[in-house]
């Protein structure tokens, strides 16, 4: 892997988070109905920040939950690797509240498609908005954000790498260079 | 990482990164049992036979729950009812069901090493259910998942087994487990239920169970299989019960919280008392919980493999 750039820094990334915070605010007029899930590994940790965000904002703890779609995923016939599986953590009601759901990057929108049925079977959310760090393009399903943290166009040989400061060490977004232009 | 076999026989063998895999995999599905939706589309798509040559409630059940939470189509085979009541071999049972395009098999039969012969004439996964008086991996992995989730480890616990080791296939599938795990090991029964050189597999035979009680954290206290002729091998059963019987008296004289697990079914007042069945101390009803998490675990490792 070749880092091509570094399209956002962590000043930016913190940036980024405290307008999306705000943009979920004013779209859902307020908090009062909100409640985050963030999908491993690193929108759990997305989620905890848009959390702290909007703490800081509207002095209110939303209630936060971790999503592992794996046993959802639609490539089980497809890899050669066996994914490893991981526990969700919903602890609390969602019927009729309004989810954010979080996520680092937006590809083809198949983690996204496995994440919705996945939440079905925990119950029956008002609605569900998708909140996704960065939009890389090439759908293959029809699904889109409702909030976008950055958009950064890419051809298939690129990659991004999100970083977060828990696991990663730093808060940054990269453009990578696949160096197996085959794959 | 995958398993490392596509089949699972039994758990002689078997290496301490896969059973540690299954173990950390259940932890998963016991999530999805707690939901409100206890269904997973894993595994949509497959089928599953569930071929039970000897008669089961527990384990048939466990699993045929377990393959329907995650999706999967299952077939129940039991002999009666079936033709094999008209003389069909078991062989041609089994090329006959395989024709159908089946691609796991769960099987339970009373001839120890079914499992094995059934991965050289079929094509599917294969998993045994209960092999005779062989292995039982699938209960003793939810006896070790069982004991993990109460005491956090198994490294290092002293866990003795009590009851019919000679005739016992969760004895020796928890034996192998248990010891691969780092767990000490040892067995209590009366001495015509203690197998010759069973020593060499590493565990220590105690014959006194208040012994047994004082020295171990754990008792996984075996069914006095009465079906299997279990009384020829001591004089009564209210003499096995006084000598070996786990009553709440004789936890109260040792003075100690030990965690007690028992495969079921129980025979109240035999190996175990009413009230020790039902006490603080024993996990039986967890254990059975966890027979499905665990057994989705292995069907999902087992079926997802490319």
């Amino acid at each position: 892997m070749n880092i091509k750039s570094k399209p956002v820094d962590s000043e930016g990334f913190d940036r980024l988070l405290t307008r999306i915070a705000h943009e979920i605010l004013e779209k859902n007029k307020g908090s009062k109905n909100l409640v985050l899930i963030g999908m491993r590994t690193r929108g759990e940790f997305l989620a905890k920040r848009i959390q702290q965000k909007i703490k800081q904002i509207e002095n209110i703890d939303l209630p936060l939950g971790v999503l592992d779609v794996t046993l959802y995923r639609d490539d089980f016939r497809t890899r050669l690797k066996q994914p490893e599986v991981s526990v969700s953590n919903i602890t609390f009601d969602i019927n009729e509240r309004d989810i954010i759901l979080v996520d680092d990057v937006l590809y083809t929108g198949r983690t996204v498609r496995a994440a919705l049925n996945a939440l079905m079977d925990f119950g029956r959310p008002g609605t569900i908005q998708l909140f996704i760090l960065v939009d890389r393009g090439h759908r293959a399903l029809p699904i889109r954000a409702d909030y976008v943290g950055k958009n950064i166009p890419t051809s298939i040989d690129e990659e991004i790498k999100v970083k977060v400061k828990e696991i990663d060490g730093e808060d940054a977004i990269y453009l990578l260079e696949s160096e197996n232009k085959n794959n | 990482m995958p398993l490392s076999s596509k089949h699972l026989l039994g758990l002689q063998g078997v290496p301490r990164e896969d059973i540690q895999l299954i173990l950390d995999t259940s932890i998963t599905f016991r999530e999805v049992l707690e939901r409100p939706i206890k269904k997973v589309p894993t595994l949509q798509g497959k089928t599953i036979v569930n071929l039970f040559y000897e008669s089961s409630t527990r384990t048939r059940i466990s699993f045929e729950l377990a393959e329907k939470r995650l999706s999967a189509d299952t077939i129940n085979f039991s002999v009666s009812g079936s033709s094999v009541g008209k003389g069909e071999s078991f062989k041609d049972t089994i090329k006959n069901i395989e024709a159908m395009k089946i691609d796991m098999i769960v099987v339970r039969h009373a001839a120890a090493g079914t499992p094995l012969y059934l991965t050289k004439i079929s094509d599917a996964n294969v998993i045994n259910a209960g092999d005779g008086i062989h292995e039982h991996p699938t209960q003793a992995l939810l006896d070790l998942y069982s004991i993990r989730e109460k005491l956090g480890k198994l490294e290092g616990l002293k866990v003795c087994i009590v009851g019919d080791i000679a005739h016992s296939r969760v004895a020796l599938s928890n034996i192998y487990g248990l010891k691969t795990m780092g767990a000490h090991v040892s067995i209590c029964g009366p001495a015509t239920m203690i197998p010759r050189n069973i020593e060499k597999l590493g565990v220590k035979i105690i014959y006194d169970i208040d012994e047994a009680i004082q020295e171990n954290d754990v008792l996984n206290i075996l069914r006095i299989q009465l079906e299997r002729k279990a009384r020829e091998y001591f004089p009564s059963i209210r003499e096995y019960s006084k000598y070996f019987g786990i009553t709440e008296q004789r936890l109260e004289k040792n003075g100690k919280d030990i965690l007690i697990l028992h495969p079921g079914p129980i025979n109240r007042g035999v190996e175990i008392s009413s009230l020790v069945a039902d006490g603080k101390n024993q996990i039986i009803l967890n254990q059975v919980t966890n027979g499905v998490a665990v057994r989705m675990a292995i069907l999902y490792l087992l079926g997802t493999l490319n």
